[in-house]
């Protein structure tokens, strides 16, 4: 049941995507054209539901603590030129277009707001990379509504292309930021690397980052929260850069992950991952050192999990079938006759019998984790330790919401209505 | 369920046909020992992807890799071992005109005879259309001309380019233009046939003469005396021989970047399969012996779908797409996985996996005979999970016909049959 409504969950929230501009003004070559009036409205709507939100949220004190603000959303900008992937980005990381598809996207013409349910409800606004939101001299945007309760700010920037004035745009970004709203984090995809030779994508990062820095020293910025990732929506990277910048968001992350180095020590895991199910961010992993390869085979174990709850575990059987799963030999109730009412799963790799495990742990999240060779046999323990880990990750889910967002618990129980 | 009876009754009857149990079980033993060779081409213009398509089936290629491949030059050969008692012999034929003239006319026989499946690609973003079809018609009638018996599968390829809305719409029109060029090319054929096969038939007069080539000349009047009697039992009936054909063509849309592909290929194997009667009822005894859902047998390397049993409450399941889609799934995994393990693609990856879905179903996937690996999918209990993965492996050796003619007959035929249904109460029973 639980991943039926995730899965659901998941395909529902494509229509809220697609909600775009009612009124698409016309075309004139790649790029849409919007007048200065459509934009103004677009604002002053904006602007509307950003006062009701906040009304009822209570005032947010704007960039006061070091921590992120935990009232209402926390959100995710995704800025950057035009053309540089970021409505590629978040079509294929929050609603699952395959990354050849992005090829048919349309350029992005407003803002574009997709909330997401998930363990921590968060928002994803898409800007359109056209418009400076800094340097307009015409109309002025609402920036306490855009980055008062921000999680982090999204630059993306193209690799292949000349990045020269996207260096200098978000440079100009960074400058404002500073100012007014200290905390936000500031997160650097170098995007569509793929294709570059590591070597080159390493000049690549190397040379936005000095020319990132030097501008800020010659400002007197130091120690601004700038971070660099290099990204590809046709591997894992984008994911893994995304787990990243949202770990970032979690409160109390340091118990999270000491949760789960336990669990390695006790189990012998290699690694462990807590998965966000829909999205395939990790939230939270082991001390062990960052392994790419690790996470890629995780989460593809997620993907071929979830696929196979779609095909097989996602319609209702008739009731002559449970009928029978309960009837003679068994006599008893599907409920007593089952373990675990999660989804529970373990693959054992031809190569040194290394066994990969699977744990749902609610409806968003799971728990992943590669096992040490040859440790097949001690199957039922680590399942029992599993066991014990993933009460206590829900009774900490539990506090720290409950704790810091009474508005994102409501917000949770509605997904839920609405999943089912 | 399956007694000796019913496996017996299914197996194809010896030519002698007395009935006599001994001789049938001898009849399956040879069946089963004898290596089946299937000619397949794979024909269509250059550039269609046919390499590509076949390279993802046979050779574990990701679809993005096969940007790698060029053209085909000529004939490019493969054997491919299939269940251990099949082998395909593969002839990816390259599409460039220069090509495709060649075998039309001076590899004519060479090519088109003996075919056991003809599968023809169409490029679906082909700028020109009608191009394509008369070569298409040009191979058929060659096809029709060489090996009658030959089926024939055209895939209307690179579905992916179309937009999802109107993937069905392009797909149906242009599948309903083939179907008619197939239709009319073989009434067309037929027509001309029995001009030319009197004269082969008395004298081996002077129409044979001006066949495609002095090269060919003996071919022609073989097959036409092969081919003669049953068409003068289908002539009659007025134009009975025109669908006969067109039946035996089936169509799919498809595309390397989903599970369409794997689709078409499934079904393309199926009907090669030697056993298959045989492999079915097993399958049907096995499943419901476990009470499973479903069951499905993939083979190896390709983890194409052979073969499939579904107890009635599993057919319900409005997944029609599911058995492809299971093939795809465990394919791009077996590419993470050898990703990960850093061992070649076409090594075994994963030896079991177990999903357990609360109280909603469980399943397993687990490495069943050497060429095969088997799905079991099924309602959810650790008993019952158990004890079918026990039941599971106990069935094993009822299946090792599927790795080939190796093994002695004896081990196999029906005594195996006999004893699992014991092997069964056994499970049940300790339960």
């Amino acid at each position: 049941m639980p991943s039926t409504s995730k899965r659901n969950g998941g395909v529902d929230s494509r229509p809220a995507h697609s909600v775009e501009p009612q009124t698409p003004p016309p075309r004139r070559g790649l790029v849409r054209w919007i007048s200065p009036a459509v934009l103004n409205l677009e604002r002053v709507y904006e602007q509307n539901r950003q006062r009701v939100q906040k009304k009822d949220g209570g005032k947010a004190p704007a960039g006061q603590s070091p921590v992120p603000q935990t009232k209402g959303k926390p959100r995710l900008l995704l800025m950057g030129q035009r053309r540089s992937g970021k409505s590629s980005i978040s079509s294929v990381v929050f609603h699952k277009l395959p990354p050849q598809e992005t090829l048919f996207l349309e350029s992005t013409a407003r803002i574009q707001k997709d909330s997401l349910n998930s363990f921590m409800d968060f928002q994803v606004w898409d800007f359109p990379g056209q418009i400076d939101i800094f340097d307009n001299p015409n109309f002025t945007f609402d920036m306490d509504a855009i980055f008062g309760e921000i999680g982090a700010l999204i630059w993306v920037i193209d690799a292949q292309d000349d990045y020269l004035e996207a260096v200098a745009r978000l440079n100009n970004t960074i400058l404002h930021l500073q100012r007014g709203y200290p905390h936000i984090n500031i997160e650097v995809f170098i995007h569509k690397v793929d294709g570059l030779s590591d070597d080159y994508k390493l000049d690549i990062q190397r040379d936005v980052t000095i020319r990132i820095q030097d501008e800020l020293s010659d400002q007197g910025v130091e120690n601004a929260p700038v971070n660099f990732h290099l990204t590809s929506i046709y591997n894992h990277s984008i994911f893994e850069a995304f787990s990243k910048v949202i770990q970032k968001l979690i409160p109390r992350l340091g118990q999270l992950e000491a949760m789960l180095t336990n669990l390695c020590r006790t189990c012998r895991f290699e690694k462990a991952y807590l998965f966000d199910v829909n999205t395939k961010i990790y939230i939270a992993t082991d001390n062990t050192p960052e392994d790419m390869a690790s996470y890629e085979i995780c989460s593809d174990y997620v993907d071929v999990i979830i696929d196979f709850t779609e095909v097989y575990g996602s319609w209702k059987r008739p009731d002559e079938w449970r009928d029978k799963v309960e009837a003679a030999p068994w006599k008893q109730g599907i409920e007593s006759q089952i373990a675990c009412e999660w989804a529970e799963s373990g693959m054992v790799l031809a190569d040194q019998q290394r066994p990969i495990m699977l744990r749902e742990v609610d409806r968003f999240l799971a728990l992943v984790a590669i096992m040490k060779e040859g440790s097949y046999d001690k199957m039922p323990q680590v399942n029992m330790n599993v066991d014990v880990v993933v009460k206590g990750l829900i009774e900490f889910f539990e506090i720290t919401k409950t704790k810091a967002t009474p508005g994102v618990v409501v917000g949770a129980l509605a997904g839920d209505g609405g999943g089912e | 369920m399956s007694d000796p009876d019913s496996t017996s009754a299914s197996t194809p009857v010896p030519a002698g046909g007395d009935g006599g149990t001994s001789a049938q079980v001898q009849a399956q033993a040879a069946q089963l020992k004898k290596v089946k060779k299937q000619k397949v081409l794979l024909m269509g213009k250059s550039g269609s992807g046919k390499s590509s398509m076949r390279s993802i089936i046979f050779s574990n290629y990701l679809a993005r890799d096969t940007r790698r491949l060029g053209a085909t030059i000529d004939i490019d050969l493969s054997h491919v071992k299939f269940l251990g008692n099949l082998t395909l012999n593969l002839w990816d034929c390259g599409g460039q005109e220069a090509f495709m003239e060649n075998y039309l006319s001076q590899q004519r026989a060479h090519v088109f005879s003996n075919v056991g499946v003809l599968i023809y690609v169409f490029d679906i973003e082909s700028r020109d259309v009608e191009r394509d079809l008369a070569t298409y018609v040009n191979i058929i009638s060659a096809l029709v001309q060489y090996s009658r018996e030959a089926k024939v599968f055209v895939l209307i390829h690179k579905m992916d380019l179309i937009q999802p809305m109107m993937r069905e719409d392009v797909f149906e029109s242009r599948a309903g233009v083939v179907r008619r060029k197939t239709a009319e090319t073989i009434a067309m054929v037929r027509k001309q046939q029995p001009e030319l096969t009197s004269p082969s038939g008395g004298s081996g007069g002077p129409m044979m003469m001006m066949g495609p080539g002095p090269g060919n000349y003996p071919h022609h009047p073989y097959h036409q005396n092969q081919h003669h009697p049953q068409q003068q039992s289908q002539n009659p009936p007025s134009a009975a021989p025109i669908p006969q054909l067109d039946t035996e063509m089936q169509l799919f849309a498809t595309s390397i970047w989903d599970q369409s592909l794997y689709k078409a290929w499934a079904s393309i194997i199926h009907d090669l399969v030697p056993n298959l009667s045989i492999i079915e009822t097993q399958l049907a005894s096995l499943g419901s012996a476990i009470c499973a859902d479903e069951i499905l047998l993939f083979e190896r390397t390709s983890f194409l779908v052979v073969s499939k049993w579904s107890s009635p409450h599993g057919d319900t399941n409005p997944y029609g797409d599911r058995f492809e889609r299971m093939s795809n799934i465990l394919k791009s995994w077996k590419h993470t996985c050898s990703k990960y393990t850093g061992t070649p693609r076409n090594a075994e990856q994963f030896s079991d996996f177990s999903y357990k879905m609360g109280a909603n179903f469980s399943m397993f996937v687990t490495k069943f005979t050497t060429n095969t690996y088997i799905l079991v999918c099924m309602p959810p209990g650790e008993a019952r999970f158990n004890s079918a993965k026990l039941n599971v492996a106990a069935a094993r050796p009822w299946f090792r016909f599927l790795d080939g003619p190796v093994i002695a007959p004896s081990s196999m035929a029906s005594p195996s049959v006999g004893g699992t249904n014991a092997e069964q109460g056994n499970g049940n029973g300790g339960e």
